[in-house]
């Protein structure tokens, strides 16, 4: 905005009125939503058990340790069977994810009328149901086991993989994809000698981010009967065998630092 | 050889990138074409091979209508023409002799293309180009790990691995040094001259232009206002097409070094 001073010099400011008052409610707007809704918190909370919070804590606490060392040799065969849904999961979500990605990117897709709306649709469903849910309805369909973990992360993976693998697309430097076309080249070999080599790093990166995921929230698919680590903890909490709980922590802790290291080396060879 | 008939373009945003151009090229020409920028060199030469779309008018290259082919067949027109773009446009993450060999996707099935198995005689060629704009020993190296001048050597082996009747070259000078800038010119022009080819270069520097070329073409808002050799190239005549400046003076400034180098001491120099 420009005003004239007495001096005739223009007077330059950062914001304009309207931005300087949008900036002041939108400050005010914050600050009243934290208090209605601490006091919407406090309504229902029964003050009696907040105030021996750090007692159970405590109390728990000491009876988790020290962890049942001994019963890692009931959990070697779930933690194998939640790494088989997580990789297997990840590899379902990425054959289904890439040629969903190819139809949503605006600068692949076949029809941005037709085409890319379903696919855009197929990105937001597979996104907004948490895994856990997608084994609980899958759980009910095809039975409890790691069937159902499996298909639930794959489906959860379809999304998220999707999305940013057509992100990666639209960002591509078009006039690689101009230069091997204009070799006379077919729309297969574009995507292969112009499109691929680009997306590559991007492609790697994302599923091997989705796979240190997948291994994480497999760990708790068992809780609703979709196999893996989840079955043993759910047993061990309704046993109240606080030990044996701390134990499985350890052994997710364990996978979890492990897939983190590896999805962490892979990121690095590829770029 | 090429023949445009009152080809004319129109973009969707409604800007008129080129008015009723009418030109013809025999075999074995190399035409420079200068004008300022929007001129539409870039919309005409991107006409011929139609990455993008003329909206009236006809582009004959030898006996074929380029304006009325179907795609399929518009694959096989493109295969005989090759292009050498601004910025190089290699596909950076694959090798020197990948981006070579892409001048031959047109004639190469998909699955052999996918798995890079290309006939002896397309590698043959390939290498034998390699070596010919001086880059024999870096087949084997990724495009991105080359230098500019290096780069665009590339891209002239890659036009020319297809063999083309007719060359369009779209500012292939704009991103490097005046040496290597004349190096590629000569290049180019060899090349031209060894396969009796027919070229078309959209040039920014008028010196270079008028050195390497065996026609100037003026494009000015789309329409041609000059037509004709090097030499007729006069201080009027660059008013007309770029609008008023002391020519003298930017002659006298540029001081064309008459150095005689030819493309095979380039070479000898490494560059």
């Amino acid at each position: 905005m420009i005003h004239a001073s007495s001096n005739e010099q223009p007077l330059w400011q950062h914001h304009s009125a309207k931005q300087t008052l949008l900036r002041w409610l939108g400050w005010f707007w914050l600050v009243a939503i934290t208090v209605v809704s601490w006091q919407v918190m406090n309504e229902n909370t029964i003050w009696a058990f907040v105030s021996d919070a750090p007692e159970q804590a405590v109390d728990i606490g000491s009876r988790m340790f020290p962890p049942a060392w001994g019963y890692i040799s009931n959990l070697w065969e779930p933690l194998w069977d939640t790494i088989n849904i997580a990789t297997l999961g990840t590899l379902l979500g990425i054959i289904f994810a890439i040629p969903v990605a190819f139809l949503a990117a605006t600068n692949t897709t076949p029809s941005t009328r037709f085409v890319r709306p379903v696919a855009l649709l197929v990105i937001v469903a597979s996104r907004s149901i948490n895994s856990l849910i997608w084994a609980l309805l899958l759980v009910a369909i095809i039975g409890p086991g790691l069937l159902a973990g499996i298909v639930a992360i794959g489906l959860r993976s379809i999304g998220f993989i999707a999305k940013l693998l057509y992100e990666a697309i639209e960002e591509i430097d078009e006039s690689q994809v101009e230069a091997v076309r204009a070799t006379g080249a077919s729309g297969v070999q574009v995507i292969d000698y112009a499109i691929v080599p680009q997306i590559l790093p991007a492609f790697w990166g994302i599923s091997v981010f989705r796979w240190d995921i997948n291994i994480r929230e497999s760990t708790i698919l068992g809780l609703v009967g979709a196999g893996g680590l989840g079955i043993q903890l759910n047993a061990s909490l309704s046993t109240l065998a606080w030990n044996q709980v701390a134990m499985i922590f350890v052994v997710i802790l364990g996978t979890v630092v492990i897939s983190e290291w590896v999805s962490a080396r892979v990121r690095e060879a590829v770029l | 050889m090429l023949k445009l008939d009152n080809v004319s373009k129109t973009y969707k945003t409604g800007d008129k990138a080129l008015h009723n151009v009418c030109l013809e090229v025999s075999a074995g020409q190399v035409v420079g074409l200068i004008g300022p920028s929007g001129a539409g060199k870039s919309t005409l030469i991107r006409c011929i091979n139609r990455l993008v779309e003329p909206t009236q008018g006809s582009i004959t290259l030898g006996s074929t209508d380029l304006t009325k082919l179907n795609r399929r067949d518009l694959r096989q027109a493109r295969r005989r023409i090759g292009m050498i773009f601004q910025e190089y446009a290699l596909v950076e993450r694959l090798t020197v002799m990948e981006n070579v060999l892409s001048g031959r996707l047109g004639y190469v099935p998909t699955w052999r293309s996918w798995f890079r198995k290309f006939s002896p005689e397309d590698i043959a060629l390939a290498h034998s180009l390699l070596d010919n704009v001086g880059l024999a020993d870096h087949y084997n190296k990724r495009a991105d790990a080359l230098s500019g001048g290096q780069r665009q050597r590339v891209g002239i082996a890659r036009a020319l691995e297809q063999n083309p009747e007719l060359l369009l070259v779209d500012e292939p000078t704009a991103s490097l040094d005046p040496k290597t800038s004349r190096q590629i010119m000569r290049l180019i022009r060899a090349a031209c001259q060894e396969r009796n080819l027919p070229a078309i270069i959209n040039i920014h520097d008028v010196m270079l232009a008028q050195q390497f070329s065996d026609r100037i073409i003026g494009l000015r808002a789309g329409k041609v206002v000059f037509d004709g050799s090097p030499e007729a190239l006069s201080d009027e005549v660059l008013t007309t097409i770029y609008g008023d400046e002391d020519w003298t003076q930017l002659r006298a400034d540029a001081t064309p070094t008459q150095n005689e180098a030819t493309a095979v001491l380039d070479l000898a120099e490494g560059v």
